[in-house]
Protein backbone atom coordinates (compact mmCIF):
# COMPACT_ATOMS: atom_id res chain seq x y z
CA UNK A 1 0.00 0.00 0.00
CA UNK A 2 1.46 3.27 -0.52
CA UNK A 3 1.66 5.51 2.60
CA UNK A 4 -1.46 8.33 2.69
CA UNK A 5 0.92 10.53 3.95
CA UNK A 6 2.90 10.32 0.91
CA UNK A 7 -0.44 10.26 -1.33
CA UNK A 8 -1.10 13.94 0.56
CA UNK A 9 2.09 15.51 -0.29
CA UNK A 10 1.94 14.40 -3.92
CA UNK A 11 -1.65 15.76 -4.13
CA UNK A 12 -0.47 19.43 -2.37
CA UNK A 13 2.72 19.08 -5.23
CA UNK A 14 0.32 18.61 -8.19
CA UNK A 15 -2.20 21.06 -7.03
CA UNK A 16 0.58 23.46 -6.48
CA UNK A 17 2.37 23.10 -9.99
CA UNK A 18 -1.15 22.90 -12.34
CA UNK A 19 -2.36 26.08 -10.72
CA UNK A 20 0.78 27.93 -10.99
CA UNK A 21 2.59 26.73 -14.41
CA UNK A 22 1.16 25.87 -17.39
CA UNK A 23 1.49 22.12 -19.34
CA UNK A 24 4.17 22.58 -22.17
CA UNK A 25 1.67 21.65 -25.00
CA UNK A 26 -0.46 24.55 -23.98
CA UNK A 27 2.30 27.11 -23.71
CA UNK A 28 3.45 26.37 -27.31
CA UNK A 29 -0.15 26.71 -28.70
CA UNK A 30 -0.40 30.22 -27.06
CA UNK A 31 3.37 31.35 -28.37
CA UNK A 32 2.24 30.10 -31.40
CA UNK A 33 -1.16 32.12 -31.35
CA UNK A 34 0.59 35.08 -30.62
CA UNK A 35 2.74 35.08 -33.07
CA UNK A 36 -0.39 34.34 -35.67
CA UNK A 37 -2.29 36.44 -34.71
CA UNK A 38 -2.28 40.31 -36.69
CA UNK A 39 -5.14 42.22 -34.65
CA UNK A 40 -3.41 44.99 -32.08
CA UNK A 41 -6.22 43.93 -29.23
CA UNK A 42 -5.64 40.22 -29.69
CA UNK A 43 -2.05 40.34 -29.58
CA UNK A 44 -2.95 42.59 -26.26
CA UNK A 45 -4.53 39.68 -24.53
CA UNK A 46 -2.18 37.44 -26.19
CA UNK A 47 0.56 38.80 -25.09
CA UNK A 48 -0.80 39.54 -21.38
CA UNK A 49 -1.62 36.16 -20.79
CA UNK A 50 1.91 34.89 -21.66
CA UNK A 51 3.13 37.95 -19.22
CA UNK A 52 0.84 36.37 -16.44
CA UNK A 53 2.04 32.93 -17.19
CA UNK A 54 5.64 34.09 -16.77
CA UNK A 55 5.07 36.07 -13.85
CA UNK A 56 3.16 33.19 -11.39
CA UNK A 57 5.21 30.24 -12.66
CA UNK A 58 8.42 32.75 -11.57
CA UNK A 59 6.51 33.37 -8.15
CA UNK A 60 4.83 30.27 -7.79
CA UNK A 61 1.38 31.98 -7.15
CA UNK A 62 -1.78 30.70 -9.06
CA UNK A 63 -2.10 31.91 -12.33
CA UNK A 64 -6.07 32.76 -12.19
CA UNK A 65 -7.74 33.52 -9.24
CA UNK A 66 -10.79 30.73 -10.21
CA UNK A 67 -8.23 27.57 -8.75
CA UNK A 68 -11.44 25.88 -9.86
CA UNK A 69 -12.86 23.18 -8.37
CA UNK A 70 -10.06 20.29 -8.59
CA UNK A 71 -10.81 16.92 -10.42
CA UNK A 72 -9.16 14.20 -9.96
CA UNK A 73 -8.24 10.91 -12.05
CA UNK A 74 -6.81 8.12 -10.70
CA UNK A 75 -5.87 5.22 -12.31
CA UNK A 76 -3.70 1.99 -11.98
CA UNK A 77 -3.30 0.50 -8.21
CA UNK A 78 -6.82 2.41 -6.19
CA UNK A 79 -7.54 1.56 -3.26
CA UNK A 80 -10.19 2.49 -0.83
CA UNK A 81 -7.92 5.16 1.69
CA UNK A 82 -6.81 7.39 -1.18
CA UNK A 83 -9.93 9.53 -1.11
CA UNK A 84 -9.06 10.81 2.28
CA UNK A 85 -5.38 11.56 1.78
CA UNK A 86 -6.07 13.47 -1.58
CA UNK A 87 -9.26 15.10 0.50
CA UNK A 88 -6.84 16.19 2.79
CA UNK A 89 -4.57 17.07 0.39
CA UNK A 90 -7.04 19.18 -1.02
CA UNK A 91 -7.68 21.07 2.24
CA UNK A 92 -4.04 21.52 3.04
CA UNK A 93 -3.25 23.25 -0.42
CA UNK A 94 -6.22 25.66 0.23
CA UNK A 95 -4.35 27.35 2.17
CA UNK A 96 -0.80 26.35 1.51
CA UNK A 97 -0.90 27.18 -1.87
CA UNK A 98 -3.39 29.26 -1.58
CA UNK A 99 -5.97 27.89 -3.80
CA UNK A 100 -9.29 30.28 -3.59
CA UNK A 101 -12.17 28.41 -1.24
CA UNK A 102 -14.74 27.57 -4.46
CA UNK A 103 -16.94 24.50 -2.97
CA UNK A 104 -20.14 25.82 -2.05
CA UNK A 105 -23.50 23.77 -1.24
CA UNK A 106 -25.73 24.14 -4.58
CA UNK A 107 -28.23 25.49 -2.87
CA UNK A 108 -27.73 27.51 0.59
CA UNK A 109 -24.37 28.40 -1.65
CA UNK A 110 -22.11 28.24 1.88
CA UNK A 111 -18.67 27.89 1.72
CA UNK A 112 -16.61 26.05 4.31
CA UNK A 113 -13.64 27.48 3.31
CA UNK A 114 -11.66 24.58 2.47
CA UNK A 115 -12.46 23.25 -1.15
CA UNK A 116 -14.41 19.97 0.85
CA UNK A 117 -17.86 18.71 0.82
CA UNK A 118 -20.19 16.67 -0.65
CA UNK A 119 -18.50 14.71 -3.40
CA UNK A 120 -15.92 17.94 -3.56
CA UNK A 121 -13.04 16.40 -4.57
CA UNK A 122 -14.95 14.30 -6.97
CA UNK A 123 -12.54 11.73 -7.82
CA UNK A 124 -12.75 9.64 -11.19
CA UNK A 125 -11.23 6.09 -11.21
CA UNK A 126 -9.92 3.28 -13.64
CA UNK A 127 -8.62 0.54 -12.05
CA UNK A 128 -5.61 -0.44 -13.72
CA UNK A 129 -2.30 -2.49 -13.43
CA UNK A 130 -0.70 -2.74 -10.24
CA UNK A 131 2.56 -1.40 -9.63
CA UNK A 132 1.37 2.49 -9.39
CA UNK A 133 -1.01 5.07 -9.36
CA UNK A 134 -1.29 7.41 -11.52
CA UNK A 135 -3.07 10.88 -10.21
CA UNK A 136 -4.05 13.55 -12.11
CA UNK A 137 -5.69 16.85 -11.22
CA UNK A 138 -7.70 19.56 -13.47
CA UNK A 139 -8.54 22.28 -11.41
CA UNK A 140 -11.68 23.67 -13.35
CA UNK A 141 -12.92 26.63 -13.27
CA UNK A 142 -16.09 28.30 -13.71
CA UNK A 143 -16.23 30.79 -16.78
CA UNK A 144 -15.64 27.88 -19.05
CA UNK A 145 -17.17 25.19 -17.35
CA UNK A 146 -20.53 26.97 -17.34
CA UNK A 147 -20.47 26.83 -20.81
CA UNK A 148 -20.89 23.02 -21.00
CA UNK A 149 -23.47 21.64 -23.08
CA UNK A 150 -25.26 18.20 -23.88
CA UNK A 151 -27.62 17.66 -26.88
CA UNK A 152 -29.30 14.39 -27.61
CA UNK A 153 -29.48 14.27 -31.02
CA UNK A 154 -30.73 11.72 -33.42
CA UNK A 155 -28.68 9.18 -35.36
CA UNK A 156 -30.31 10.63 -38.34
CA UNK A 157 -28.38 14.03 -37.71
CA UNK A 158 -24.93 12.34 -37.94
CA UNK A 159 -22.23 13.86 -38.24
CA UNK A 160 -23.44 17.09 -39.75
CA UNK A 161 -25.36 17.29 -36.45
CA UNK A 162 -22.18 17.07 -34.04
CA UNK A 163 -20.46 19.82 -36.30
CA UNK A 164 -22.98 22.00 -35.91
CA UNK A 165 -24.40 21.93 -32.16
CA UNK A 166 -19.95 22.00 -31.41
CA UNK A 167 -19.82 25.36 -33.67
CA UNK A 168 -23.27 26.78 -32.37
CA UNK A 169 -22.05 26.08 -28.73
CA UNK A 170 -18.42 27.42 -29.22
CA UNK A 171 -20.49 30.92 -31.09
CA UNK A 172 -23.38 31.45 -28.25
CA UNK A 173 -20.00 30.90 -25.32
CA UNK A 174 -18.65 33.67 -27.09
CA UNK A 175 -15.73 35.52 -25.01
CA UNK A 176 -17.17 34.06 -21.35
CA UNK A 177 -14.77 31.14 -21.41
CA UNK A 178 -11.63 33.01 -21.45
CA UNK A 179 -10.76 32.10 -24.87
CA UNK A 180 -8.52 30.88 -26.64
CA UNK A 181 -10.16 27.57 -25.55
CA UNK A 182 -10.13 23.99 -25.63
CA UNK A 183 -13.13 22.36 -26.57
CA UNK A 184 -13.40 18.80 -25.58
CA UNK A 185 -16.34 16.86 -27.34
CA UNK A 186 -17.60 13.60 -26.26
CA UNK A 187 -19.43 11.64 -28.66
CA UNK A 188 -21.74 8.20 -27.88
CA UNK A 189 -22.68 6.43 -24.46
CA UNK A 190 -25.17 7.84 -22.88
CA UNK A 191 -25.53 11.87 -21.58
CA UNK A 192 -23.60 11.12 -18.49
CA UNK A 193 -21.13 9.14 -20.25
CA UNK A 194 -20.79 12.10 -23.40
CA UNK A 195 -20.05 14.35 -20.76
CA UNK A 196 -17.23 12.74 -18.95
CA UNK A 197 -15.86 11.72 -22.29
CA UNK A 198 -15.79 15.13 -23.12
CA UNK A 199 -14.14 16.19 -20.04
CA UNK A 200 -11.45 13.56 -19.89
CA UNK A 201 -10.50 14.13 -24.11
CA UNK A 202 -9.37 17.70 -22.36
CA UNK A 203 -6.61 15.80 -20.52
CA UNK A 204 -5.01 15.06 -23.82
CA UNK A 205 -2.40 17.03 -24.29
CA UNK A 206 -2.90 19.16 -27.49
CA UNK A 207 0.48 17.76 -29.14
CA UNK A 208 -0.76 14.19 -28.68
CA UNK A 209 -2.72 12.90 -31.65
CA UNK A 210 -6.18 11.06 -31.61
CA UNK A 211 -5.71 7.59 -31.43
CA UNK A 212 -8.65 7.41 -34.18
CA UNK A 213 -7.83 9.00 -37.40
CA UNK A 214 -11.39 9.90 -38.52
CA UNK A 215 -11.44 11.98 -34.88
CA UNK A 216 -8.45 13.06 -35.39
CA UNK A 217 -9.69 15.37 -38.68
CA UNK A 218 -12.65 16.13 -37.15
CA UNK A 219 -10.43 17.76 -34.19
CA UNK A 220 -8.88 19.21 -37.36
CA UNK A 221 -11.73 20.60 -39.10
CA UNK A 222 -13.66 22.01 -35.96
CA UNK A 223 -10.55 23.90 -34.77
CA UNK A 224 -10.07 25.42 -38.31
CA UNK A 225 -14.28 26.38 -38.39
CA UNK A 226 -14.38 27.85 -35.01
CA UNK A 227 -10.45 29.96 -35.69
CA UNK A 228 -12.61 31.32 -38.99
CA UNK A 229 -15.62 32.62 -36.49
CA UNK A 230 -13.13 35.26 -35.32
CA UNK A 231 -14.65 35.46 -31.71
CA UNK A 232 -11.05 35.88 -30.95
CA UNK A 233 -9.22 35.96 -27.02
CA UNK A 234 -11.18 37.20 -24.80
CA UNK A 235 -14.07 37.71 -27.37
CA UNK A 236 -12.29 40.82 -28.56
CA UNK A 237 -11.96 39.75 -32.06
CA UNK A 238 -9.21 37.54 -34.20
CA UNK A 239 -8.08 34.67 -35.02
CA UNK A 240 -7.57 32.62 -32.37
CA UNK A 241 -10.41 31.04 -30.48
CA UNK A 242 -9.26 27.91 -29.82
CA UNK A 243 -6.17 26.09 -29.65
CA UNK A 244 -7.25 22.37 -30.29
CA UNK A 245 -10.37 20.09 -30.08
CA UNK A 246 -10.63 16.79 -28.43
CA UNK A 247 -12.87 14.27 -29.24
CA UNK A 248 -13.41 10.81 -27.56
CA UNK A 249 -15.96 8.31 -28.10
CA UNK A 250 -17.83 5.42 -26.90
CA UNK A 251 -20.66 3.48 -27.93
CA UNK A 252 -23.76 4.18 -27.54
CA UNK A 253 -27.92 3.00 -28.11
CA UNK A 254 -28.73 2.49 -31.50
CA UNK A 255 -31.56 4.75 -30.91
CA UNK A 256 -29.40 7.54 -29.50
CA UNK A 257 -26.40 9.95 -30.53
CA UNK A 258 -25.24 11.56 -27.65
CA UNK A 259 -22.86 14.39 -27.80
CA UNK A 260 -21.27 16.60 -25.35
CA UNK A 261 -18.92 19.43 -25.52
CA UNK A 262 -17.41 20.85 -22.53
CA UNK A 263 -14.83 24.03 -22.76
CA UNK A 264 -11.67 24.08 -21.31
CA UNK A 265 -10.21 28.28 -20.79
CA UNK A 266 -6.86 29.31 -21.93
CA UNK A 267 -5.53 28.58 -18.34
CA UNK A 268 -5.65 24.59 -18.97
CA UNK A 269 -4.59 23.79 -15.96
CA UNK A 270 -3.54 19.67 -15.04
CA UNK A 271 -0.72 18.05 -13.78
CA UNK A 272 -0.08 14.55 -12.72
CA UNK A 273 1.69 12.40 -10.64
CA UNK A 274 2.84 8.02 -11.04
CA UNK A 275 3.42 6.50 -7.40
CA UNK A 276 5.19 3.45 -7.59
CA UNK A 277 4.46 0.99 -4.52
CA UNK A 278 7.96 1.16 -3.37
CA UNK A 279 6.97 4.87 -2.75
CA UNK A 280 9.00 5.93 -5.80
CA UNK A 281 7.22 9.54 -7.69
CA UNK A 282 7.35 10.68 -11.23
CA UNK A 283 5.76 14.10 -12.03
CA UNK A 284 4.51 14.98 -14.68
CA UNK A 285 2.91 18.19 -16.20
CA UNK A 286 1.66 16.57 -19.68
CA UNK A 287 0.58 13.49 -17.89
CA UNK A 288 1.65 9.35 -18.94
CA UNK A 289 0.68 9.18 -22.88
CA UNK B 1 -4.26 57.33 -20.50
CA UNK B 2 -4.10 57.16 -16.67
CA UNK B 3 -7.64 57.59 -14.73
CA UNK B 4 -8.07 57.81 -11.18
CA UNK B 5 -11.35 57.09 -9.36
CA UNK B 6 -14.04 58.39 -8.63
CA UNK B 7 -14.37 58.87 -11.88
CA UNK B 8 -16.50 62.14 -13.47
CA UNK B 9 -19.61 61.87 -15.84
CA UNK B 10 -17.67 64.43 -18.22
CA UNK B 11 -14.38 62.09 -18.38
CA UNK B 12 -16.23 58.79 -18.77
CA UNK B 13 -18.09 60.22 -21.60
CA UNK B 14 -14.87 61.18 -23.18
CA UNK B 15 -13.72 57.68 -23.49
CA UNK B 16 -14.39 55.43 -26.77
CA UNK B 17 -14.72 52.19 -27.34
CA UNK B 18 -11.10 50.75 -28.13
CA UNK B 19 -9.32 53.30 -25.88
CA UNK B 20 -6.34 51.71 -23.55
CA UNK B 21 -6.38 52.97 -20.13
CA UNK B 22 -4.70 52.00 -16.41
CA UNK B 23 -6.31 52.75 -13.36
CA UNK B 24 -5.40 53.99 -10.05
CA UNK B 25 -7.84 54.78 -6.61
CA UNK B 26 -10.25 52.73 -4.88
CA UNK B 27 -12.23 50.01 -6.58
CA UNK B 28 -14.90 47.58 -5.57
CA UNK B 29 -14.80 43.94 -6.01
CA UNK B 30 -18.83 42.69 -6.24
CA UNK B 31 -19.97 39.62 -8.40
CA UNK B 32 -23.21 37.50 -7.93
CA UNK B 33 -23.93 37.54 -4.19
CA UNK B 34 -22.57 41.61 -3.70
CA UNK B 35 -25.34 41.92 -6.72
CA UNK B 36 -27.80 40.82 -5.18
CA UNK B 37 -27.41 41.87 -1.68
CA UNK B 38 -26.56 45.51 -2.53
CA UNK B 39 -29.53 45.76 -4.77
CA UNK B 40 -31.71 44.15 -1.60
CA UNK B 41 -30.67 46.59 0.35
CA UNK B 42 -31.07 49.66 -1.72
CA UNK B 43 -35.18 47.87 -2.12
CA UNK B 44 -35.25 48.61 1.52
CA UNK B 45 -33.95 51.54 1.85
CA UNK B 46 -31.16 50.35 3.97
CA UNK B 47 -27.63 52.08 3.83
CA UNK B 48 -24.87 49.87 2.33
CA UNK B 49 -21.40 49.99 4.12
CA UNK B 50 -19.48 51.67 1.40
CA UNK B 51 -20.63 54.33 -1.25
CA UNK B 52 -20.08 53.33 -4.79
CA UNK B 53 -20.91 56.73 -6.31
CA UNK B 54 -18.32 57.72 -9.38
CA UNK B 55 -16.49 54.16 -8.18
CA UNK B 56 -15.31 51.46 -10.51
CA UNK B 57 -17.11 47.95 -9.92
CA UNK B 58 -14.73 44.99 -10.18
CA UNK B 59 -16.13 41.70 -11.33
CA UNK B 60 -13.82 39.90 -9.42
CA UNK B 61 -13.31 37.18 -6.92
CA UNK B 62 -10.05 37.18 -5.79
CA UNK B 63 -7.46 35.13 -3.51
CA UNK B 64 -6.65 36.99 -0.33
CA UNK B 65 -4.74 35.46 2.48
CA UNK B 66 -4.31 37.21 5.96
CA UNK B 67 -0.67 37.99 6.81
CA UNK B 68 -0.62 38.57 10.53
CA UNK B 69 -3.97 41.40 10.73
CA UNK B 70 -3.20 42.65 7.36
CA UNK B 71 -5.46 41.00 3.80
CA UNK B 72 -3.00 40.35 0.93
CA UNK B 73 -4.35 39.98 -2.78
CA UNK B 74 -3.02 37.29 -3.94
CA UNK B 75 -4.62 36.97 -7.33
CA UNK B 76 -7.16 39.16 -8.78
CA UNK B 77 -8.55 38.35 -12.20
CA UNK B 78 -11.98 39.17 -13.21
CA UNK B 79 -14.79 36.92 -13.66
CA UNK B 80 -17.35 36.65 -16.04
CA UNK B 81 -19.56 39.66 -16.34
CA UNK B 82 -22.26 38.17 -18.57
CA UNK B 83 -23.60 36.02 -15.16
CA UNK B 84 -24.52 39.79 -13.91
CA UNK B 85 -26.19 40.64 -17.09
CA UNK B 86 -29.75 40.55 -14.99
CA UNK B 87 -28.59 42.96 -12.33
CA UNK B 88 -26.19 44.86 -13.81
CA UNK B 89 -28.65 48.05 -15.47
CA UNK B 90 -30.18 48.45 -11.78
CA UNK B 91 -26.82 48.42 -10.00
CA UNK B 92 -25.87 51.21 -12.04
CA UNK B 93 -28.59 53.26 -12.14
CA UNK B 94 -29.23 52.91 -8.53
CA UNK B 95 -25.64 53.03 -7.13
CA UNK B 96 -24.34 55.59 -9.55
CA UNK B 97 -20.70 53.37 -10.46
CA UNK B 98 -19.20 55.11 -13.65
CA UNK B 99 -17.09 52.03 -14.19
CA UNK B 100 -17.45 48.53 -14.33
CA UNK B 101 -14.31 45.95 -14.86
CA UNK B 102 -15.05 42.80 -16.09
CA UNK B 103 -14.28 40.17 -18.84
CA UNK B 104 -16.52 38.70 -22.12
CA UNK B 105 -18.86 41.93 -22.02
CA UNK B 106 -22.07 42.46 -21.23
CA UNK B 107 -26.09 42.19 -22.81
CA UNK B 108 -27.98 45.51 -24.34
CA UNK B 109 -29.59 46.44 -21.09
CA UNK B 110 -26.58 47.09 -19.58
CA UNK B 111 -24.64 48.84 -22.72
CA UNK B 112 -28.48 50.93 -23.04
CA UNK B 113 -27.80 51.72 -18.70
CA UNK B 114 -24.25 52.91 -19.47
CA UNK B 115 -25.54 55.17 -22.09
CA UNK B 116 -28.35 56.97 -20.29
CA UNK B 117 -26.73 57.07 -16.69
CA UNK B 118 -22.74 57.45 -17.94
CA UNK B 119 -20.82 54.50 -17.22
CA UNK B 120 -18.44 52.08 -19.18
CA UNK B 121 -16.92 49.02 -18.82
CA UNK B 122 -13.27 48.22 -19.20
CA UNK B 123 -12.29 44.78 -20.35
CA UNK B 124 -9.25 43.08 -17.99
CA UNK B 125 -7.65 40.20 -19.55
CA UNK B 126 -9.42 37.04 -18.29
CA UNK B 127 -7.00 34.69 -16.55
CA UNK B 128 -3.86 36.81 -15.69
CA UNK B 129 -4.64 36.95 -12.29
CA UNK B 130 -1.08 38.06 -11.50
CA UNK B 131 -0.63 41.45 -13.51
CA UNK B 132 -3.70 42.29 -12.35
CA UNK B 133 -3.00 42.06 -8.36
CA UNK B 134 0.16 43.85 -8.83
CA UNK B 135 -2.21 47.00 -10.44
CA UNK B 136 -3.33 46.41 -6.78
CA UNK B 137 -1.38 48.60 -4.26
CA UNK B 138 -3.21 47.22 -1.15
CA UNK B 139 -6.46 45.97 0.54
CA UNK B 140 -8.36 48.85 2.35
CA UNK B 141 -10.96 46.63 3.92
CA UNK B 142 -13.36 43.71 3.52
CA UNK B 143 -17.10 44.23 3.83
CA UNK B 144 -19.68 40.80 3.61
CA UNK B 145 -17.14 38.14 4.51
CA UNK B 146 -19.82 35.88 5.21
CA UNK B 147 -20.50 35.45 1.19
CA UNK B 148 -17.61 33.44 1.58
CA UNK B 149 -13.92 35.05 -0.31
CA UNK B 150 -14.89 34.87 -3.50
CA UNK B 151 -18.51 36.69 -3.16
CA UNK B 152 -17.17 38.87 -0.22
CA UNK B 153 -17.20 43.13 -1.03
CA UNK B 154 -13.24 43.81 -0.99
CA UNK B 155 -12.18 47.24 -1.54
CA UNK B 156 -9.06 47.67 -2.98
CA UNK B 157 -6.21 50.41 -3.87
CA UNK B 158 -5.65 50.50 -7.69
CA UNK B 159 -2.44 51.51 -8.87
CA UNK B 160 -1.77 51.31 -12.55
CA UNK B 161 -4.37 48.92 -12.80
CA UNK B 162 -4.60 47.82 -16.61
CA UNK B 163 -3.87 47.68 -19.29
CA UNK B 164 -8.35 48.07 -19.54
CA UNK B 165 -9.40 48.08 -22.99
CA UNK B 166 -12.47 50.69 -23.28
CA UNK B 167 -14.68 47.50 -24.05
CA UNK B 168 -18.55 49.53 -23.67
CA UNK B 169 -18.55 52.76 -23.80
CA UNK B 170 -20.90 55.73 -22.86
CA UNK B 171 -22.16 56.36 -26.20
CA UNK B 172 -23.38 52.84 -26.78
CA UNK B 173 -20.53 51.20 -28.89
CA UNK B 174 -19.31 47.71 -27.70
CA UNK B 175 -16.13 46.31 -28.89
CA UNK B 176 -17.98 43.15 -28.22
CA UNK B 177 -20.95 43.73 -30.64
CA UNK B 178 -18.81 44.29 -32.81
CA UNK B 179 -16.50 41.63 -32.82
CA UNK B 180 -20.22 39.35 -32.32
CA UNK B 181 -21.64 41.31 -35.93
CA UNK B 182 -18.16 40.00 -37.28
CA UNK B 183 -18.36 36.48 -35.97
CA UNK B 184 -22.70 36.67 -37.56
CA UNK B 185 -21.09 38.05 -41.02
CA UNK B 186 -18.60 34.90 -40.66
CA UNK B 187 -20.40 32.39 -40.06
CA UNK B 188 -22.40 31.37 -43.37
CA UNK B 189 -18.95 30.56 -44.64
CA UNK B 190 -17.75 28.59 -41.53
CA UNK B 191 -20.38 26.82 -41.81
CA UNK B 192 -20.67 26.06 -45.52
CA UNK B 193 -16.84 24.77 -45.01
CA UNK B 194 -17.98 22.44 -42.15
CA UNK B 195 -20.17 21.15 -44.76
CA UNK B 196 -23.34 21.89 -42.51
CA UNK B 197 -24.94 24.93 -43.71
Amino acid sequence: MIPPDLVEEVVINILRTAVTSLPSDVISALERAEARETDDIARTQLRTIMENVRCAEGTSVPMCQDTGVPLFFVSGSCDADLEKAIRRGVSRATMEVPLRPNAVHPLTRKNAGDNLGIDVPYIHYSPGPSGFVDITVMPKGAGSENMSALRMLTPAEGMKGIKSFVLDTVVNAGGRPCPPTIVGLGIGGSSDIAMSLAKRALLRPLDVRNPYPELQTLEEELLEAINQTGIGPMGLGGRTTSLGVRVDLAYCHTASLPVAVNIQCWSARRASARIFLDSRVVYSKEGFW
Amino acid sequence: MRLKTPLSEELVGSLMAGDVVHLDGVVYTGRDEVHLRALEMHEKGEKLPVDMKGAALYHCGPIVKKEDDRWVLVAAGPTTSARMNSLEPRFIETLGVRAIIGKGGMSQPTVDAMKRYGCVYFAITGGAAVLAARGVKKVLGVEWLDLGMPEALWILEAQNLGPLIVGIDAHGNSLFKKADEEVRKNLPLVRKRLGIE
